[in-house]
């Protein structure tokens, strides 16, 4: 029965709630980061660490920030997980600390992050909240990896680095430029709501 | 520092670089509030008012503060502080001054720490290495831009109310969709700077 539920708080973040397709929170890195598979694979994972950690500490101290101060003090706890996340890239992961950019340090604002802090960690012990944090941080690392290898493979013709088509194949540079961010994001969610339509229509 | 190098930063954060559609800052709100245009022109106005201030204190935090001292580490939270200290300071303000500005803004005010254009610039000024001067033009002029997307996608997206779009597509997707053939209209303006 225990295992069930935790096994529905991270299923919850993955498919239900996805953040990035069902509650459409954190779209800022979502259309800048995915030009290509393995960046958003990186920020989908640095999110992710930044997530599991502040929920548990969030839960943690619950009891003990007062409501008054709660969305400052969130705030700053998840900065600090930031800036962690910041350093360990930058010390370990030097490329994917240069093609991320300025997005690393606006984790802190990623509206994911502060909104499960506020909806699900404040409210709950911390082995829900770290639960949580994988399942939400993993469903936005999904998304993230979806968009990002539609836009690589028909933008640039490649998957993580290695080219899959011949070399007749004219990539459609649009996708990998801004443009293409919104778009793509546009018709991927429009095909997940075209399935879920169909699916309701058999039943 | 001539005027015509302030005028190129004033151009290039407002159109060529624009905030939303090249850099992608700011899409929560942009994709958020922009279901009307009163509104857009109400979050518009407030984010370019803070992003103007941001940029300044954020610059003399980082060049007379976290730089003496050694901290130059701590920038992420130093900054996100300002920010959250500068919103709630000019929320109070205004409430004082002109409770019908802050009526009109009241909703969006809070909003703004977390929109990610507001330490975007505050970061993007330092790797860029600008003067004081410089960070508030590119501060005040990347807030205008995001107050003209804003505002357009609010008036397309009053079109779109009415217009007949798949069902598959209506509401969000659509909206992404429009703000993405914007983003390629936007990208004529980059021929203007060289």
């Amino acid at each position: 029965m225990k295992q069930n539920r935790s096994w529905q708080i991270i299923l919850n973040g993955l498919f239900n709630e996805n953040p990035t397709f069902r509650l459409v929170l954190g779209m800022c890195p979502t259309l800048a980061i995915t030009t290509s598979v393995v960046n958003g694979l990186g920020m989908g994972l640095a999110a992710t660490f930044v997530l599991i950690c502040s929920n548990v500490f969030i839960s943690l101290l619950r009891d003990f920030i007062p409501s008054k101060v709660r969305i400052p003090a969130y705030v700053l706890i998840i900065a600090t997980f930031v800036t962690m996340a910041e350093l360990l890239l930058e010390a370990y992961a030097y490329s994917l600390y240069q093609s991320l950019g300025v997005f690393i340090p606006l984790i802190v604002v990623n509206c994911i992050i502060l909104a499960r802090a506020e909806s699900f960690a404040s409210k709950s012990r911390p082995w829900p909240a770290a639960l949580d944090g994988l399942g939400m941080g993993l469903g936005f690392t999904g998304a993230l990896v979806i968009i990002s290898s539609l836009r690589e493979l028909f933008g640039s013709g490649t998957i993580l680095g290695l080219p899959v088509f011949g070399e007749a194949f004219q990539p459609a540079l649009i996708l990998v430029a801004a443009p293409g961010g919104f778009i793509t994001l546009g018709l991927a969610m429009g095909l997940i709501n075209w399935i879920q339509n169909s699916r309701k229509g058999e039943m | 520092m001539s005027f015509s190098h302030l005028a190129l930063i004033a151009i290039s954060s407002m159109l060529v670089n624009n905030f939303v559609m090249a850099k992608f800052l700011g899409c929560c709100p942009f994709l958020g509030v922009s279901g009307k245009i009163k509104t857009a022109v109400g979050m518009g106005v407030a984010v370019t008012f803070v992003m103007a201030l941001a940029s300044l204190f954020t610059w003399l935090v980082q060049y007379h503060l976290l730089v003496p001292l050694g901290l130059g580490y701590l920038r992420t939270i130093a900054f996100i502080l300002v920010i959250a200290a500068l919103v709630q300071f000019v929320e109070m303000v205004i409430q004082k001054f002109s409770p019908a500005l802050y009526h009109s803004l009241g909703v969006y005010l809070p909003l703004i720490t977390t929109n990610c254009a507001v330490l975007g610039v505050a970061i993007l000024n330092i790797d860029a290495e600008y003067s004081l001067l410089e960070a508030l033009i590119n501060g005040t002029f990347g807030g205008l831009g995001f107050l003209l997307v804003i505002v357009l996608m609010a008036g397309i997206r009053e079109k779109l109310e009415t217009a007949r779009i798949p069902a598959a597509l209506r509401g969000f997707p659509i909206t992404l969709i429009a703000a993405g053939l914007m983003a390629i209209a936007f990208f004529g303006f980059s021929g203007l700077i060289k």
